[in-house]
């Protein structure tokens, strides 16, 4: 149990500090391959939520597909010739405070309500492919077939926006 | 019930709230296109993942369908979203969001 406490310290640290080099980094596809850092801690997160099934998802979709089309527009583009665009030293300055003011009403927000826990996560089963694929299947049986048609708008227009000769 | 060895959930509101942030300033700062869109991402896991802790920890799966559609629905909108970043590269050859002005004002 202490275990899991400092794996979970040792994952939020590389989320955290993979996050801030995906802004801090110059090149485009170093952001993407920390971005994919960031996208892997993050299924670590879900592995000790015991939400094997969200995990499994979350490494297929983001770490899987999503990190293949950003690597692949960054290559199409050739953005690390491009490089990057410097904003002026006063937005970078006030966005930076306007982040951190935004954390912390955030925390507080969160801190002002009694957030009870009413269950262990490492002992719950609610996250097993088996129970939620029983829940998927009967109560959001609509959503989940509705998502497939929603996916099938999303490529018809991806290779429409990709064709040459469409304006 | 709950005993003192787990992880408090303050510490998953702590992490996702700057993870959020962090997000935030991204989309900011940056006038890279595509780094805004990395941003947007980071955004929707910090959401997702505090969807899926508040569901483990209050042992209720809704949350956690939740996240499944959330997640279905980010991969589409990276799909168009990347189809639209590479249109306006090939009418503009930047992605420099400050060329893309004119509907500013």
């Amino acid at each position: 149990m202490i275990f899991s406490k400092y794996l979970f310290f040792i994952l939020s640290f590389i989320a955290i500090y993979a996050a801030l080099k995906v802004l801090i980094s110059k090149k485009p596809m170093h952001s993407v391959l920390y971005l994919t850092l960031t996208f892997f801690a993050i299924g670590g997160h879900y592995i000790l939520l015991n939400a094997q099934f969200l995990a499994v998802v979350h490494i297929i979709v983001y770490a899987g597909a999503i990190m293949v089309l950003f690597i692949y527009t960054v290559m199409l583009l050739n953005l690390n010739i491009q490089g990057e665009f410097p904003k002026s030293r006063l937005a970078k300055f006030a966005s930076a405070i306007a982040g951190g003011i935004l954390l912390f009403t955030l925390i507080a927000v969160f801190r002002s309500y009694d957030l009870k826990v009413l269950a262990d996560p490492s002992l719950n089963q609610i996250g097993l492919v088996k129970n939620l694929g029983k829940i998927l299947f009967q109560d959001y049986y609509l959503p989940f077939e509705l998502s497939s048609i929603l996916f099938l708008a999303a490529m018809v227009g991806a290779v429409m926006l990709g064709k040459k000769d469409i304006y | 019930m709950p005993n003192l060895q787990i992880i408090p959930l303050d510490y998953y509101i702590i992490f996702c709230s700057a993870l959020f942030a962090i997000g935030v300033v991204g989309v900011l700062v940056k006038r890279n296109a595509l780094v805004i869109f990395m941003s947007i991402e980071l955004m929707l896991n910090s959401a997702n993942l505090l969807l899926a802790a508040f569901s483990a920890y209050r042992n209720d799966p809704a949350g956690q369908i939740f996240v499944f559609f959330i997640m279905v629905v980010a991969a589409a909108e990276v799909a168009i979203g990347l189809a639209l970043l590479v249109m306006i590269y090939r009418s503009t050859h930047t992605i420099d969001i400050n060329v893309l002005n004119k509907l500013k004002w």
